[in-house]
């Protein structure tokens, strides 16, 4: 089988937009990263944002779904959960932003609160929407499934598109930050200059002045070769499987910068006799969430969706490394976009490691394996997205039974940096305010090298102590190979 | 299917928790699935046992419906507070789950949460301790966390309730004058303080915990000394000076005792707190601890996605459940289940106006067709709703429409079981310990022996 068509190989220089069935093949377009753009251009409507930020102008195909309003009933109307809220404040409570930031206010008041206020009145959003890092633990602290992460990701959408100023700093900063992709794309191109130039203090503190991106933190490298052009070197799938086959979602940063956690999930997946499918991608939506930039994620998701139902339309079932890419296509898609096919991708898509767990032997794999005593001992930290989807203990299970190997849990806190909320200038303190914790129990723990799944948290993890931090699936690779 | 394990339980709460110990200590491979937080981190902390009595069903004039016919004024108050839980359980009534495991099991319960967590008080005696709470009331309990300790109501040393201003739901005067009301042996008085500068005031409860967990400096002054400075001062509201000083249960996350105790070294006089609403840090802290314990019996646990079905053999036996992973059914296999997954609160019981249900399993659970039956009028009474939940056998395997076992291999424990107004009779904690430590050990039978008849 031939390696699935490879956005590498296409790549342009910025060119207009252009019909969606070709839109996969091409770099993100400068114009779609204007930001002085007009609001309701960029949601394609004209009057609320708070649509689940389906839009009219990019359609795929308007047949395909249906704009769903919000404020009208439908699948979108969250004031049924308003009313399940019964003021138990176990979101506050579990918020690692309202625990270190005085003037904000906490999930109950962004969810159902706001909610409330909204419901007659054209009340505006309240500014401190903004202030929330979409670290999403209140969905699992919340005994009355209200849907706190889905409305906050509504009602920030809406303070960015409607009240929000286009030209302001913190717009802008927003907007790039959230596009990692768009720039990652560029900056890899060329991975040993740009490092070398986001590795001067000049660009660190330029960053800050201009921008309000912290000079407090060092850019994150790019490797020298991304994982989609080491896929296509080494000729695609190894193994041709039509029983068993896995469509990798490796989000923006396993190709960019941590190609090795895209190569071991390869050599796992084809440990197992799976066939890996690299189907065309962008970004998942996580950074554009957590700013509300809703349109810009939908537009990565259409390409998305398309591309990875047609992987499952080939027997697939789609596989992310990064927990917070899975959350996004399982949760936040289908709660926040109506395009057609998305339940099928949420249904079908798992983190790697998940996956084996529920479809192959893990356990028996591990049985013959051992560790080396000395250098394995892992200081584990659990995502706050991984905890959402039930996957907080998986990492430690399964590398418990690994004879000679340490791992030890540092604690169910936030690592603090959720996503680009670390990068703020005004939140960096606040960020490592909520990483002291994890710090702590870090360097309590008996090992030197930390472990976890999501690719900012291991940012903050290293930023926070200088341990080298890995992800579960390289480990997973390794101590395999062991064993065999 | 890949994962399976000898038990399973359903529902992390103290139910749940202790369920999966108990199966473990069986021997048993167990993992334990919860869709939430559990609702333990709302609740006060106190470990309850019985406490009250409260009049049963017998007499005509008290049946559920007594509210409307007139019979209220009658309405006999519960016996209590008890001095003692066990003695009290033979004359609850039948159905109830202490009648059903037996005061033996509230034993193995109460003894299996001594092990568990260490830092509570209360394990010397059978008899009930009496807690002052925030309402001002005092309640009959089993154990307390020995931050509660200072406050016993059996204790003749005077006592200063302090509140903060900004923290509506205490009120330090509110609570000493009820206090007095109720007739406590010691003296009592209230002072509303404001919160030490450098604390927001509008501040939670969490957050000041933490301010003095890590005796934060606030204004230049460490936290545990700028609230002793704040306290001292008025020490002698009391008749003869207060030989302790109560405060909402805020003082500390994991270093709480030494909170306290640096706090009484500063004042001389005792520290003590006094349990609260959510958010509870005493049912925080509990609730960390059990899951700590859950680490240390090497049983599994997640967090995050429900039970959203089940599959079952010819003879009703569960073969896996099927949990909802954002979207993916994906079954869990195991031979003995546990289901604890909390009462109306907890979700564990939904109901409309139409019926009362199990919504994990679909067990039965009795209750009168007629809606107005579910109720009294009289808010505090007694209330027919308190009691439903899932009838079971002297095992716990719940029971269908017919009074047969609906499913062999299941065991339910805590709140789902009905028979128990576990709010009047001041008994949920000791409901949920007594039947956990049964359906653990039940299910771990089960998956010993492969035999469930």
């Amino acid at each position: 089988m031939n390696p699935p068509p490879d956005e590498e190989d296409s790549r342009a220089a910025p060119r207009p937009r252009v019909p969606p069935t070709e839109a996969v093949l091409s770099e993100p377009s400068l114009s779609d990263l204007d930001p002085v753009a007009d609001a309701a251009d960029r949601w394609g409507v004209t009057t609320t944002a708070t649509d689940g930020g389906t839009s009219t102008q990019d359609s795929l195909d308007p047949d395909n779904y249906d704009a769903v309003d919000v404020f009208s009933g439908g699948a979108l109307d969250l004031r049924d959960g308003s009313d399940s809220c019964y003021k138990c404040t176990s979101c506050n409570t579990s918020c690692p932003v309202a625990e270190v930031d005085d003037s904000f206010p906490g999930p109950k008041f962004q969810g159902p609160e706001q909610w409330r206020l909204k419901r007659k009145e054209d009340q505006d959003i309240d500014e401190s929407i903004m202030s929330c890092s979409n670290c999403m633990r209140c969905d699992s602290a919340c005994p009355s499934s209200v849907p706190l992460s889905q409305m906050h990701n509504e009602a920030r959408g809406e303070y960015v598109a409607e009240q929000m100023s286009k030209l302001s700093r913190e717009y802008v900063r927003n907007r790039i930050l959230s596009n990692y992709r768009f720039f990652a794309g560029i900056g890899s191109k060329i991975p040993r200059v740009t490092n070398f130039i986001t590795g001067l203090g000049v660009t660190r503190w330029a960053g800050e002045k201009l921008l309000g991106i912290t000079s407090e933190r060092e850019f994150p490298a790019f490797a020298t070769e991304t994982f989609r052009a080491w896929w296509q070197d080494r000729g695609g799938a190894a193994i041709e499987n039509p029983d068993k086959r896995v469509a990798y979602f490796h989000g923006c940063y396993s190709n960019f910068n941590t190609p090795e956690v895209g190569k071991a999930m390869v050599r796992v997946f084809e440990s197992f006799g799976y066939e890996v499918l690299v189907p065309p991608q962008k970004c998942s939506g996580t950074p554009m969430f957590a700013n509300g930039m809703v349109a810009d994620a939908r537009r990565h998701a259409e390409t998305n969706v398309r591309e990875l139902v047609a992987a499952i339309g080939e027997g697939a079932d789609v596989i992310a490394s990064c927990t917070s890419c899975s959350l996004s296509l399982r949760q936040e898609y289908p709660e926040l976009f109506d395009m057609n096919g998305i339940d099928d991708l949420a249904a079908h898509t798992y983190e790697g490691l998940e996956y084996l767990r529920i479809h192959e032997d893990l356990d028996g794999a591990l049985a013959e394996a051992a560790a080396d005593e000395d250098a394995d001992s892992y200081a584990y930290h659990a995502p706050c997205h991984a905890r959402n989807q039930g996957l907080a203990r998986q990492a430690l299970e399964t590398f418990r039974q690994v004879d000679g190997m340490t791992i030890e849990d540092v604690g169910d806190s936030c690592s603090g940096i959720s996503g680009t909320y670390g990068w703020k200038t005004e939140k960096y303190d606040y960020s490592m305010a909520i990483g002291e914790e994890m710090f702590d129990h870090m360097e309590a723990a008996t090992g030197e090298t930390g472990m976890t799944e999501c690719p900012t948290c291991a940012m903050q993890m290293e930023h926070g102590t200088g341990y080298e931090v890995r992800h579960p699936l390289e480990v997973l690779a390794e101590t395999i190979e062991t064993a065999s | 299917m890949a994962i399976t394990s000898d038990v399973l339980v359903i529902g992390g709460g103290l139910a749940g928790v202790t369920a999966a110990v108990s199966a473990a200590r069986e021997g048993a491979d167990v993992r334990l699935i919860s869709h939430k937080h559990s609702t333990m981190q709302q609740a006060s902390g106190l470990i309850d046992a019985l406490g009250y009595l409260p009049p049963t069903g017998d007499d005509a004039e008290l049946t559920p419906t007594a509210g409307r016919t007139g019979a209220m004024d009658q309405r006999a108050t519960p016996e209590g507070p008890l001095p003692e839980p066990f003695a009290a359980v033979d004359r609850l009534p039948e159905g109830h789950p202490y009648r059903l495991v037996g005061a033996e099991a509230l034993r193995s319960g109460l003894a299996l949460f001594d092990e568990m967590v260490d830092s509570y008080h209360g394990a010397h005696t059978d008899r009930n301790a009496l807690v002052p709470t925030f309402g001002g009331s005092v309640k009959p309990t089993a154990r307390y966390p020995a931050s509660v300790a200072g406050g016993l109501a059996s204790d003749g040393a005077p006592m200063l309730v302090v509140g903060f201003r900004s923290l509506a739901a205490f009120d330090a005067r509110q609570v000493a004058g009820q206090l007095r009301e109720t007739g406590v042996p010691f003296s009592v008085a209230g002072r509303e303080l404001t919160l030490p500068a450098g604390l927001a005031d509008d501040m939670t409860p969490t957050r000041v915990a933490h301010a003095l967990d890590r005796d934060e400096r606030l204004d230049g002054t460490p936290a545990r000394a700028a609230l002793a400075a704040l306290i001292e001062p008025h020490l002698d509201a009391v008749k003869g000076g207060a030989a302790r000083v109560g405060l909402p249960a805020c003082l500390g996350d994991e270093r709480v005792e030494a909170v306290c105790e640096e706090l009484s070294d500063r004042l001389g006089a005792r520290v003590f707190e006094i349990p609260m609403g959510p958010p509870s840090l005493p049912g925080l802290r509990l609730s960390d601890r059990l899951y700590e314990s859950l680490d240390e019996a090497g049983v599994r646990y997640e967090t995050g996605n429900p039970v959203v079905g089940v599959e079952t053999d010819a003879d009703g036996r569960v073969d896996a459940v099927l949990v909802d992973r954002k979207g993916t059914e994906i079954p869990y296999g195991a031979d003995g289940i546990v289901l604890a997954t909390g009462g109306l609160v907890g979700k564990g019981l939904d109901s409309d106006r139409e019926g009362v249900r199990e919504p994990v399993l679909g067990c039965h659970v009795p209750h009168p067709a007629e809606r107005y039956e579910w109720y009294v009028d009289d808010v505090f009474g007694d209330q027919p709703y308190a009691r439903f939940g899932v009838a079971t056998d002297e095992r716990l395997r719940p029971l269908d429409a017919a009074g047969g076992v609906q499913f062999p291999n299941v065991h339910v424990a805590g709140a789902t079981l009905g028979g128990a107004d576990v709010a009047r009779e001041k008994s949920a904690s000791g409901v949920s310990l007594a039947t956990g430590v049964v359906a653990g050990r039940q299910a771990a039978k089960v998956a010993a022996t492969g035999v469930v008849g």
